[in-house]
């Protein structure tokens, strides 16, 4: 039927740029909304709250949250954690990588199967022990205790990313390190890693952006510390606080997703490419 | 010990001292832990006298016969229920469209793309108050449009069209659409740009339309990875804490277990059921996966063999 496949394809050329439109619209515009709020004042978003572009712009909302809310310390803060939890995780899961990539060693099969576990294990679940053991140990309210939790939820998941990425190595390439004297850990370092950086760059994002954005962790363990909060938890903290006006905490909103969304566009595509390759196989 | 050892040998050592720290933070930080939640679970602890119930207290059921009995309870476990099949469903749904619709390249495509992912990226607790403003009944933008502000968040029911919706819930699960779509549409996208595109070829020589080709030729091939995504979407969105717990506390009728176990834990310092109701939605968790993998994972190979 020549013709309903005209209707069909008329159709959808109209309807295509409408849906793309409908989900720009609906992805992009709660963002712009969001920087549209935090530069304006209070008074503006009680008066006229269907408005959208500021009619007096302020940055004083950024100074009052920075100073005054105390996000200049949340941000030293959760960089902290963000930092530390990227450098341990690369620091484990680069010769753990390399051994599931390369190694035959007992038990590498069960490997895997651990790690899955891990990677779709109820952070709820485990929420429970580890906050009782935290408290018993005087853990609370340090910021050690979160990276510790952070690492052990990553790791898992970046060894089977540097995995994937290690095994297209070729082996040649090693033996030919090893031949010219290279011991196992100097050919990681030499040869491995340099090969790798695409592969790093993605695990070390994904290592950051989990550190930022955890929120139930940070909770359980920082609340009661106003000067050990990270971005998320002081953002949360505050947002219930009726004499802080909206349009402040906006700017903390800001503040807060900035980073996050600027480090993924500049890594994106290594980190789509790492998460989905086990997509392509089918 | 006079025999060197063999060059297999040696890498197995080298293996196991390689993949040691993995290990053992993995041990200490997630199985550990884990063995005592289950351990906690029948034991009648409060923080209080932890020290004292120890690792190997009285053991006991009464943490799970208690947590049924409350109040509460089954209502949570249905609305965890409902909010995970639909967020599940929907975000699944939405991201087939985006990846649909994205698959052909035009002129803007990668920023389309960077702004459909924007929802997903971007920290929870940041977009959680973003729709608290866009929503509130006062001063919220998306009330202004409205003839009659509706409290979104904060209101367990009202009337669509003469019929009685819960209202937070509903907007509790268009969050999660909103949010994990990209998710979908990713995995998607990625096999949809992996698909071979002489079958296509061979279907419009052979007359088919657009809707036809969808129907006939691709989505039969993208079952495999749309099973996957729910798989992993059910088991997130679950046991999910945040987005409910910062949307509207778990009020106005939005209660889910997970919410409920921090509760129990936190205000009521009550460790012990809060560890069996964890248990138990871990444990229904399980279940669901078992049957959904008997009844797809069985019928693929089905199909396969």
């Amino acid at each position: 039927m020549p013709n309903r496949d005209r209707v069909e394809r008329g159709l959808l050329r109209v309807l295509k740029p409408l849906v793309i439109a409908l989900f720009v619209l609906f992805t992009a515009a709660p963002f712009v909304y969001m920087v549209m709020l935090s530069v304006r004042d209070i008074q503006e978003l009680i008066l006229d709250p269907g408005s959208i572009w500021p009619d007096r712009l302020t940055l004083d909302t950024y100074v009052n949250v920075l100073t005054r809310q105390g996000f200049l310390t949340f941000m030293r803060n959760s960089a902290i954690v963000a930092v530390a939890s990227v450098a341990a995780t690369l620091l484990i899961s680069i010769p753990g990588a390399y051994a599931v990539a390369r190694l035959g060693f007992f038990g590498r099969r069960q490997v895997h199967f651990l790690f899955l576990a891990v990677y779709l294990f109820p952070a709820i679940v485990l929420a429970i022990p580890l906050f009782v053991l935290f408290t018993m140990l005087g853990l609370r309210g340090s910021l050690g205790g979160l990276i510790l939790v952070y690492i052990a939820q990553t790791v898992p998941v970046t060894v089977y990313m540097l995995r994937n990425y290690f095994e297209t190595v070729p082996r040649s390439v090693e033996e030919a390190a090893a031949i010219d004297g290279c011991s196992r850990l100097s050919t990681i370092w030499r040869v491995v890693l340099p090969l790798s950086k695409p592969a790093l760059m993605a695990t070390g994002l994904y290592a950051f952006m989990i550190a930022w954005n955890e929120f139930l962790f940070a909770l359980l363990f920082l609340v009661e510390r106003r000067e050990s909060w990270t971005v998320s938890l002081g953002l949360s903290q505050l947002a219930g606080s009726i004499e802080i006006p909206t349009t402040v905490l906006m700017a903390g909103s800001v503040i807060l997703t900035l980073p996050i969304v600027f480090l993924f566009f500049a890594g994106e595509r290594l980190l789509t490419e790492g998460l989905t390759a086990g997509a392509e196989k089918g | 010990m006079t025999r060197s050892r063999t060059l297999r040998e040696q890498e197995g050592r080298a293996g196991l001292t390689l993949i040691a720290p993995t290990l053992v933070i993995t041990l200490v930080v997630v199985v550990l832990p884990l063995l005592w939640a289950i351990m906690l679970a029948f034991q009648d602890v409060r923080l209080i006298n932890i020290r004292s119930a120890g690792l190997f207290g009285r053991f006991t059921l009464e943490n799970f016969a208690y947590v049924m009995s409350e109040p509460g309870f089954w209502t949570a476990l249905v609305n965890t229920l409902v909010y995970t099949v639909a967020g599940t469903a929907l975000s699944i749904a939405i991201g087939l469209v985006a990846a649909l619709a994205l698959r052909a390249r035009f002129r803007g495509r990668t920023l389309v793309r960077a702004s459909i992912l924007v929802p997903y990226v971007a920290p929870v607790v940041a977009v959680a108050f973003l729709w608290e403003t866009m929503l509130n009944p006062q001063y919220g933008i998306v009330n202004t449009w409205l003839d009659q502000p509706i409290a979104f968040l904060t209101q367990a029911k009202g009337t669509l069209l003469g019929i009685e919706v819960p209202v937070a819930l509903l907007t509790v699960i268009a969050f999660e659409a909103w949010r994990y779509f990209p998710f979908a549409f990713l995995f998607i996208l990625a096999r949809l740009q992996a698909l071979p595109a002489d079958l296509e070829e061979a279907a419009v020589v052979d007359g088919a339309t657009p809707t036809q080709r969808f129907r006939y030729v691709i989505l039969p091939q993208l079952w495999r990875i749309i099973a996957l995504l729910a798989v992993l979407r059910f088991v997130f969105t679950f046991t999910k804490f945040d987005d409910v717990y910062l949307l509207t506390g778990g009020g106005a009728g939005t209660e889910v277990v997970s919410v409920r176990v921090y509760n129990f834990l936190t205000a009521r310092d009550d460790i012990g059921a809060s560890a069996a109701q964890a248990l138990v939605l871990a444990l229904v968790l399980v279940v669901f996966l078992v049957v959904y993998l008997r009844f797809f994972g069985g019928g693929e190979r089905a199909e396969q063999g």
